[in-house]
């Protein structure tokens, strides 16, 4: 192995411009080496990383409340106790994805700012309301066999700290969806009441999650140079169309129907075709005017205040610890 | 920005180390934010142990951690790239000796 390592000739480690770092860069990138914290790089690559993985923390931390509201009123104690675990781990998600979004150089208070203050986003899904017990299957079918989609290839990204937060939450988004994928099942095989609000639940996700790949690749802003910089390794467009063509055959087996008339099997070119989707609904979300908008800032911004005594408090107690120990080492 | 929504205070950010089994090192598994040790290790154990991945767990506050700079990496690693000798595989053994 080291033989290997002999044949790679370091570059000169004389002061350098910004255009020959910016190369060095470039090239690291291409050669899929890791950028690490403490390495240079491109401003735009590192505000790029700092919107896009607070965004990320900020959509596991928002999608706690449309399935949190169902906490309480799971129909069995198991299925309590996994939802109970799946929203957990969702915090945990925001927590891992907080960290990484640090190391780029942003403190955790603004971050968490941004969020309460409305000037930061989070992904648009979690604007929708779960009126029925069904949401929270189609939820962990749909939104998160959507976000694997999304989030596999970011295991691979270019930067360090965000690639392996993402390894540690696709693991665990895995069992977010097949136990949706199972409560679905169970419901669909229930009773024609059960299996009319699995129907029902998967009428009102299915548009949503296609638009949780944001928008077709004509229009999306950001894509070129994130996939330059392998931040991004798929289009918009194409982890669409992947996640079709998973999904139809799984909506299949539950013997219910996606709501899309136009959708049929493109023998040519061996995948589905789908109707259009409405992006109008998706800006008007997307500017905060979706079913519950408010209601989610307003209930993160609830838990922030009502918080802030046990965070006090705690902060006083650490600063009693520490001047305790002090003491007598000072004697 | 300071805005009445703020913390003034950020509890400082801990490193967290864990021991997957029994016999094994403890690795650095991501980073936290806590107010003392003690509640570091709790929120360690809530953060990344959630599926067994554990039997031990190392906090140190991060601002105690004193790291390499990448800029100096050629200078402090590079003296180790031209010792070949210090590889087993550098020497050819003849076959017809075993056990070496």
């Amino acid at each position: 192995m080291y033989t290997q390592a002999l044949d790679m000739q370091g570059s000169d480690s004389s002061p350098m411009g910004e255009a020959a770092l910016e190369q060095r860069f470039l090239a690291r990138v291409d050669a899929e080496e890791k950028i690490e914290p403490k390495d240079w790089m491109p401003a735009r690559y590192r505000n790029t990383l700092i919107r896009q993985i607070s965004q990320h923390a900020h959509s596991e931390i928002v999608g706690m409340l449309p399935e949190g509201n169902w906490i309480t009123r799971a129909p069995t104690l198991q299925r309590k106790a996994i939802l109970i675990a799946k929203v957990q781990d969702e915090g945990g998600h925001g927590a891992y994805l907080y960290s990484a979004a640090e190391t780029l150089g942003v403190s955790r208070d603004q971050l968490i700012d941004q969020l309460l203050s409305g000037k930061a986003k989070y992904s648009s899904i979690f604007n929708y309301p779960t009126p029925t017990w069904a949401d929270v299957g189609a939820i962990g079918w749909l939104v998160d066999g959507a976000a694997i989609m999304n989030q596999i290839p970011l295991c691979r990204c270019s930067y360090g700290p965000y690639a392996r937060a993402m390894v540690r939450v696709c693991r665990e988004e895995s069992f977010h969806q097949r136990q949706g994928y199972d409560l679905m099942v169970h419901l669909a095989q229930g009773t024609p009441e059960q299996k009319r609000m699995a129907q029902e639940a998967l009428n009102r996700w299915w548009w949503p999650a296609l638009m949780m790949f944001g928008p077709s690749d004509a229009n999306s802003t950001h894509s070129g140079e994130s996939q330059r910089w392998k931040i991004k390794r798929f289009s918009n467009d194409e982890l669409r169309q992947k996640f079709v063509d998973f999904t139809v055959p799984q909506a299949r087996f539950l013997d219910l129907s996606i709501p899309d008339p136009l959708l049929r099997w493109d023998e040519a070119k061996q995948q589905h075709e789908f109707g259009p989707i409405d992006w109008t609904e998706f800006d008007q979300v997307l500017k905060g005017n979706g079913p519950c908008n408010a209601e989610r800032l307003a209930a993160r911004r609830n838990a922030h205040a009502a918080g802030a005594w046990v965070r006090d408090a705690a902060s006083a107690y650490a600063e009693k610890q520490r001047l305790r120990s002090a003491t007598p080492a000072a004697a | 920005m300071n805005t009445p929504l703020q913390d003034s205070r950020q509890w400082p950010l801990y490193e967290v180390f864990v021991r997957a089994r029994g016999g094994l090192d403890h690795k650095h598994v991501g980073s936290l934010h806590a107010a003392d040790a003690r509640m570091a290790i709790e929120h360690a154990r809530d953060l990344y142990t959630r599926r067994q991945e554990g039997v031990s767990i190392w906090v140190v506050p991060s601002k105690d951690i004193s790291a390499s700079d990448p800029a100096e990496g050629e200078s402090l690693f590079e003296p180790a790239r031209d010792k070949i000798y210090r590889h087993p595989t550098f020497y050819e053994i003849p076959d017809e000796v075993k056990t070496l």
